[in-house]
């Protein structure tokens, strides 16, 4: 049934075609084929007139959720709100207007601009060489392990072919490992959340292949790792380095610099930690931030201040680097937005971030670990909170059907199944930028879903959620049979 | 012949000399929820005590499946790639055959009774 305000909306082709094409172009007259071929066949594009098209991705819009519009508490993404100042400095047009060829003296400012983030970038973590390039958290993933892997190449340590990284990590630490190369050796922190002296050790043997380790800290518990700075320390001695994920950076801005508990390399995502918009939203952005004695083997282009102003280095200014990662400079719109963040907070600004991000994440565990079973709920949690479906499943109540009653509330679902190593995971950041509204809010339907199930209203919480446009989906059958052609 | 548990919740049981039967258990296949992919290894291909050997995936995760004996893979059960539920029946549910190396390696692993009393350790 089609309502008013929760209605069916077909896609371009589906739609009636127009009296002729929204543009009023001349047919095409003697214009040479660029392929020279003529067209086989007419490739059916949509014929639609603009205020069409416009109401057409409106509508689809109107079924998206979005940061802008609830709570959103994806643990381990930081979906914080996006500062509308952002947005208005992005536009200025020296900013938006410039290209990534143009020479490099009309663009002094933009390069100022990027060289101003890199030094905020080196401050905050306390690992000066920085390179803005990376394109999203993955991507700096990968450039740091290529700068550690151009490290040991070029020192003769070619044959160091493990990463350690312990069982909680993010997917994309171990998937960027094997891309680079290398073997994976997990550090098992099943019994902990943590990674611990002993557990490092048992890992790292003798080190004499371990060409370094890859630890999210606060790691994807929540929890902040007390024992890593030991364990940098003897990595370090066995010769391999210290790849921090930055993914949670959030929690430490402006409290804890990386550098300090022993970090060589370290991205940061500049669409978590400094507001610029993601999950739909925008491109990520992914620079990384690395130690003084991997500097040499950054990716290229750093921005450098010189006597002539500022430049973009070549890599015959630097032959000890990798090489360069990506055309051009990286998501410089990106950069503008974080820079704005940075330079609007300031030091004490960030700091109050951090330490407001903490307040909420444990603020709901201490509300919720009387209806929920936390698994380190005896211990202050950092930005995110861990609890599981435990007690509920006793009764037929599994994390997917809590999430699934969430959506049914308005909220967007925590982060479900995860971290691997805990059973039935529900991973909660609020974030700082949430009110105490929203936050009671979610408490209020937490408790909720909590006591309908202690009553035996399992067959109901089954049901949900029951007033979004598709109910729960067959899972199953889209795996097992996927149909990826639509016939029109 | 007996049936023997690891820990990551295979087993295996003996078919005739030095052939080495390898599944996963009810457990883990509760655990993981409806299978929609499985991949299984090569006729031929040699393993080692401990690597994983296939994958089972589910719309909730994919797993390695790791053989407790280091030998060569014999015979595949290639009926389960297209009928998952076959993993549950308990003579047509194995994965592969491995001919195994070292018969010993089978030592340490549990029996039904060690492993019923393992699982109730298990979250």
């Amino acid at each position: 049934m089609d309502y008013a305000l929760n209605y069916e909306e077909p896609l371009l082709w589906e739609h009636r075609a127009a009296d002729g094409c929204g543009v009023d172009f001349e047919p095409l007259k003697n214009a040479p084929l660029k392929t020279g071929q003529p067209a086989r066949q007419t490739i059916g594009w949509p014929k639609l007139k603009e205020p069409q098209i416009v109401k057409h991705f409106v509508r689809l819009s109107t079924k998206n959720f979005s940061i802008d519009h609830g709570f959103f508490p994806l643990g381990s993404c930081t979906m914080k709100h996006n500062p509308r100042l952002n947005e208005k400095i992005a536009r200025l047009n020296g900013f938006a207007n410039i290209h990534p060829m143009q020479p490099e003296e009309t663009v002094q400012g933009a390069l100022e601009l990027m060289f101003d983030l890199q030094n905020w970038l080196g401050e905050l973590t306390g690992l000066r060489g920085v390179c803005l390039t990376p394109s999203a958290g993955a991507h700096g993933e990968l450039a740091g392990l290529m700068t550690i892997r151009r490290a040991h190449e070029l020192n003769g340590q070619s044959h160091r072919k493990i990463i350690l990284c312990p069982d909680s990590a993010h997917g994309t630490n171990p998937a960027t490992a094997a891309m680079c190369g290398y073997e994976l050796r997990v550090i098992s922190t099943k019994e902990t959340g943590c990674v611990t002296v002993e557990n490092f050790k048992a890992a790292l043997g003798d080190g004499k292949d371990v060409a370094g380790m890859m630890v999210t800290n606060p790691n994807t518990c929540g929890l902040f790792e007390a024992e890593i700075a030991e364990c940098a320390k003897l990595l370090h001695e066995a010769g391999g380095y210290f790849y921090c994920d930055g993914a949670n950076f959030n929690a430490l801005v402006g409290k804890a610099r990386p550098a300090d508990f022993g970090v060589d390399v370290m991205h940061i995502n500049l669409h978590k930690t400094f507001s610029t918009p993601h999950g739909g939203g925008g491109p990520g952005s992914g620079p990384i931030c690395v130690a003084d004695s991997l500097k040499d083997y950054l990716p290229v282009p750093c921005v450098v201040k010189t006597d002539q102003g500022y430049k973009l280095e070549t890599i015959e200014d630097r032959p000890s680097s990798f090489g360069r990662l990506k055309g051009f400079q990286g998501q410089f719109g990106m950069f503008v937005r974080a820079l704005t963040y940075m330079m609007s907070h300031g030091g004490d600004g960030l700091r109050q971030v951090a330490e407001d991000a903490v307040l909420s994440a444990n603020y709901i565990l201490s509300k919720l670990k009387g209806d929920f079973y936390a698994p380190f709920g005896d211990r202050t949690c950092m930005h995110e909170c861990l609890l599981t479906d435990k007690i509920q499943k006793e009764q037929g109540v599994t994390t997917l059907d809590i999430a699934k009653t969430l959506i049914e509330n308005g909220i967007h679902p925590m982060t479900v199944y995860f971290p691997l190593v805990v059973q039935g995971a529900m991973l909660i950041e609020p974030t700082e930028t949430e009110s105490k509204e929203a936050i009671d809010h979610f408490i209020f339907v937490m408790n909720h879903i909590a006591k309908d199930t202690s009553d035996g209203k399992a067959n109901e919480i089954h049901q949900n959620p029951l007033s979004t446009p598709r109910r729960r989906l067959d899972e199953v059958r889209a795996a097992r049979q996927p149909v990826l052609k639509a016939t029109i | 012949m007996t049936v023997k548990f690891t820990k990551d919740h295979e087993w295996v049981k003996l078919d005739g000399e030095g052939i080495a039967v390898i599944g996963i258990t009810e457990y883990a296949q509760h655990a993981l929820g409806d299978l929609v992919y499985i991949e299984l290894p090569k006729v031929g291909a040699s393993y080692s005590k401990g690597a994983h050997f296939a994958v089972v995936e589910s719309v909730k995760t994919a797993a390695e499946v790791y053989t407790p004996v280091t030998g060569e893979v014999v015979e595949v059960n290639e009926a389960l790639e297209t009928d998952f539920d076959l993993l549950k029946s308990e003579t047509d549910g194995w994965i592969a055959k491995f001919s195994m190396t070292n018969a010993d390696e089978l030592k340490g692993l549990m029996d039904e009774a060690a492993y019923q009393d393992y699982l109730k350790t298990v979250e």
